[in-house]
């Protein structure tokens, strides 16, 4: 028997539970807690593609350091699901612990010699004390809650206080979630013993003023401030919540306070063809408008991402990446659908992508995508992933600048055409690439044109003629170069020495890579890192390259898809970049990364700079 | 087609409507489409509709998909916006648009293999949303633009130019339209201005999903015997269940008919239908006789034609989704950001 695993405030908890039984609720208040001692925590929804019946899975990280990416390994399991048992049994590290029910006798053959086993007769508890079927269902997991509560040293009251907030105003909800979270510790207290367990919960002050929120709600927030009005969608894992928070957002926040009406317009379309389509008519009209989706609904999107894209029309779409291909892991996180954004469509097309890190990113670059897609004309991608828009994530608190006004780009008025103004629907008046238009029914005689996917000269007049398409293509290409400028830059983090080594990687890898590059630097290996926040490229990226000997590109996708991006962008030395992929259809972690770029330091026959010198 | 332009200048002793423009400001660039091809013919009585409604020419957005059909939106009211979308999507974009400003009127036109082939599923969904619009197939039962194959609205048995029976059963796009939920639904043919033009204006006015099958003889590709959606055929085989005739409110009801003979329905924003019978009972407003009457035609041959079924209060999507009275592009960072001070409670409240 290796020594019980010893912890403070670093260690993962993974609860095993059967889907639609309840245990969310419960698992998300065990996290809550944790962080409401002032200690971080990164919970983690795995769970199927189903409503009822199937496994899911609940993992906490509980992480002093603030470190949210997905650690790997489990030092905790709370097996509530015979289904799953023997591999969860086989998931706990040595020297773990299983937390299980230990109602009904279990062979000794199903357990681990080298795992601590805390048995707790949840079942019979629970029927001793209740009666109806679905109490009995519900309340075993706030006994198992109440048990781990006094075997991890989580304060009471802050759970307590967690039910009061919940069940405000459910006086009798709230009672007997306070009596079953007793009657789990009362259990634990009598018939545990406690110090065999050795992680533990201590009161910390690392939580500051950060926030716990899904990217999803986030970014819906971010399409109220950033001010849609007309939000199309269709139905699909990881993305509906997205569209659902937004219809919540706005029945709170777009009312008039006057007659009561909306100032918002949600369709939940017959498909995705549908959504896009109604997203590009509003922003053709001057409105706002944003679809949410996942892989497969861009694939049905793509045509219309063309004629948005060369018809030259805002659109905003948020993609909550899910494995792919086709149906794929749809209740799974990859980053595997940036080739298909950034080049969709027939024809020479290439659009803007946003990659954000996190939910105050996913509400950030979601009202930013309105004011560029409106300044670009063009459609804007918001590549986020289930592990960002579904999953709690601690992150700094949502801003906004009370002084901050939509930029709605070059729109011309019916004063300026008045004015004498030329109006070409497609005339790039100062060499940035982004021409004028005018919202339909702006002047009775002046500024209308017509609108489609065909050729057209700068007047909007079709053509087929060679030069006339060519002059419209580049001029798009000056539009793209433009992007790249206003789109978010680049971050960059640099290691403390000097170093010929670099990494690059994006959205929801961010966690992990900070803290695989910690461990890194411990191990002595130094490397300067670029958080890449949106495609084009800025000019930051290219630079980056050529200032190191080999830079990795870290991404959650086989194909090493950013890779590729940037390979296709700039001229490069492919042998230079080295990717470092993940694509298994979990999170990332910072174990996977730091091992990899070791490992091909290694190949590269790298001495750490502290060894080289001694 | 002709390759001449039309010249800018309008004689002087045109007749201006009540809103100051002559018929030729309704006009639009000149057609490319086959001489003698129906759908120009259309676009003639959509001009005129606007015309006699006094509608401010850029207060219409028109929207189209792709086909012959749907080119034709260059071709009238040049003054306001247009859209030629992708093959079959125009609902999508329309309901899109209408949503972002629901102060102009909406006119889409499509064709048979736009709407009926490619588009069905999008047809079928802009009718039950109520869309605000007036939807016009120009249905010629062919493809013209990739020349002469059969669209889902060619009659089962009909022959191609090329001597092959269509062996599919045909799409009725009136019987679809009511089904799906479109609250004024008439059919017509090209080549009758005079019961077209008045079915266009009421279609316009009304405040809901308008759709209007006009059948639309293609010259090129199908306007020999063995079609049924020649011209021949379709004079042949018109039977109009009545004459309409579109009254707005404003205007003094000056004709008389016998008792009996006409029928009135008041439509939402004051305007009146009335049609004159030709010959049977028939209550547009029912629409339970309405599919009826429409499936017998069918059955046995007869393009049954006039306002087939209107329900004179409609919702439309708007009203469904109880949107303020301003258009949404009109609101601003004002009207539409909830601002700071909020976003901090909203923090307090996820910690």
């Amino acid at each position: 028997m290796p020594p019980a695993i010893a912890a403070v405030n670093d260690f993962v908890v993974k609860f095993a539970n059967v889907n639609g039984s309840g245990s969310a609720s419960a698992n998300e208040l065990f996290a809550r807690s944790i962080l409401r001692m002032g200690v971080p925590v990164s919970p983690r929804n795995i769970f199927p593609s189903n409503i009822q019946g199937l496994p899911t899975w609940y993992e906490v990280r509980v992480t002093e350091k603030g470190y949210l990416g997905r650690r790997g390994g489990v030092d905790l399991m709370v097996a509530m699901n015979p289904q799953t048992w023997a591999e969860d049994v086989k998931e706990i590290e040595p020297g773990g612990y299983l937390f299980y029910d230990s109602t009904k006798p279990m062979p000794s053959s199903a357990f681990r010699e080298d795992v601590n086993v805390i048995g707790v007769p949840l079942t019979a508890i629970c029927n001793a004390t209740y009666t109806d079927a679905r109490q009995r269902q519900l309340f075993k997991n706030i006994i198992y809650v109440g048990a781990l509560s006094v075997l991890l040293d989580i304060d009471p009251k802050e759970i307590e206080r967690l039910f009061g907030e919940q069940y405000k105003g459910k006086e009798k909800l709230l009672d007997s979630n306070v009596k079953a979270l007793a009657l789990g510790r009362d259990w634990a207290k009598q018939h545990l013993d406690t110090d065999a367990v050795k992680i533990k919960v201590r009161r910390a002050n690392n939580v500051g003023n950060r926030i716990f929120v899904e990217g999803n709600n986030a970014a819906a927030l971010g399409a109220v401030y950033g001010g849609a009005t007309v939000c199309a969608w269709y139905p699909i894992t990881p993305s509906s919540s997205l569209a659902e928070a937004f219809a919540s957002h706005c029945k709170r926040l777009r009312h008039d306070k006057a007659t009561g009406k909306a100032k918002y317009a949600i369709v939940q379309a017959e498909d995705e063809l549908a959504s896009i389509g109604i997203v590009i008519g509003a922003g053709w009209n001057g409105s706002r408008a944003f679809t949410s989706t996942s892989g497969p609904g861009i694939s049905l999107m793509t045509e219309f991402i063309g004629l948005a894209s060369f018809a030259e029309v805002p659109a905003v779409i948020v993609n909550v990446q899910r494995g792919g291909p086709s149906t794929g892991m749809p209740t799974r996180t990859q980053q595997s659908d940036l080739l298909s954004c950034a080049y969709a469509s027939n024809g020479d097309t290439k659009h803007v992508l946003l990659f954000p890190e996190d939910p105050k990113e996913c509400f950030e670059f979601t009202a930013e995508a309105l004011d560029l897609a409106d300044r670009l004309q063009t459609p804007i991608f918001v590549m986020t992933d289930l592990d960002i828009g579904m999953n709690h994530r601690l992150c700094e608190p949502f801003k906004w600048d009370e002084k901050r006004v939509f930029d709605r780009g070059k729109v011309m008025t019916a004063a300026d055409l008045d004015a004498g103004k030329t109006f070409g629907r497609y005339l790039d008046v100062d060499g940035d690439g982004i021409p004028f238009r005018t919202y339909p029914g702006t002047h009775p005689t002046k500024g209308s044109y017509f609108t489609r996917g065909t050729t057209k000269d700068e007047y909007a007049r079709y053509s087929e003629q060679g030069p006339v398409y060519v002059r419209n293509m580049e001029r798009l290409q000056k539009k793209f170069a433009t992007a790249a400028k206003i789109a978010p830059q680049p971050l960059r983090y640099s290691s403390p020495k000097a170093t010929r080594y670099g990494v690059i990687y994006f959205g929801s890898t961010s966690p992990a890579m900070a803290e695989a590059l910690d461990h890194l630097e411990a191990d002595g290996h130094h490397v300067n890192a670029l958080r890449v926040r949106s495609f084009p490229f800025s000019q930051a990226v290219e630079d980056f390259i050529h200032e190191h000997d080999k830079v990795f590109v870290v991404e959650q996708n086989r194909d090493g898809q950013l890779r590729s991006m940037i390979m296709n962008e700039f001229t490069l030395d492919a042998r230079k970049v080295v990717p470092v992929l993940h694509y298994d259809g979990t999170p990332i972690t910072a174990r996977f990364i730091a091992a990899d770029i070791a490992k091909k330091l290694g190949q590269f026959k790298v001495v750490p700079f502290d060894k080289a010198a001694s | 087609m002709t390759f001449i332009a039309k010249p800018k200048l309008h004689h002087p002793s045109l007749v201006k409507n009540k809103a100051g423009f002559t018929r030729r400001d309704y006009e639009g660039a000149v057609s490319t489409l086959c001489a003698g091809c129906g759908h120009d013919s259309i676009s003639a009585a959509i001009i005129q509709a606007c015309y006699e409604l006094d509608i401010l020419p850029h207060q219409v957005a028109k929207l189209s998909g792709i086909g012959c059909s749907s080119k034709a939106p260059t071709y009238f009211v040049g003054a306001s916006h247009g859209f030629n979308t992708v093959h079959g999507r125009m609902p999508s974009v329309m309901t899109g648009a209408n949503l972002a400003n629901k102060d102009l009127i909406y006119m889409g036109v499509s064709g048979d293999g736009d709407s009926a082939s490619i588009g069905l599923g999008q047809f079928a969904h802009i009718m039950r949303r109520g869309v605000n619009m007036t939807y016009v197939v120009m249905n010629n039962g062919v493809y013209g633009l990739t020349k002469g194959q059969f669209s889902a609205t060619a009659d089962k048995g009909s022959i191609s130019k090329k001597g092959v029976a269509n062996s599919d059963a045909s799409i009725d796009m009136v019987s679809l339209a009511i089904l799906m939920g479109a609250t004024f639904v008439g059919r017509s043919f090209s080549g009758d201005k005079h019961q077209l033009v008045p079915l266009i204006k009421a279609a316009m006015s009304h405040k809901g999903a308008a759709f209007l099958d006009v059948i639309s003889p293609c010259v090129a590709f199908n306007n020999h015997a063995g079609s049924t959606k020649s011209y021949e055929y379709v004079r042949e085989h018109n039977e109009a269940l009545n004459r309409l005739d579109f009254i707005e409110e404003r205007e003094e009801i000056t004709a008389d008919y016998a008792p009996g003979t006409a029928t009135t329905v008041q439509q939402h924003d004051g305007s009146i239908l009335r049609l004159r019978k030709l010959g049977e009972d028939y209550d547009p407003s029912d629409k339970v006789s309405a599919m009826k009457r429409v499936q017998e035609g069918l059955a046995s041959g007869e393009v049954v034609t006039g306002l087939l079924y209107v329900d004179p209060t409609p919702t439309d999507l708007h009203a469904n989704l109880n949107t303020v009275d301003a258009p949404l592009n009109t609101l601003q960072t004002a009207d539409l950001c909830p601002g700071s001070e909020q976003l901090e409670r909203i923090n307090a409240s996820l910690r």
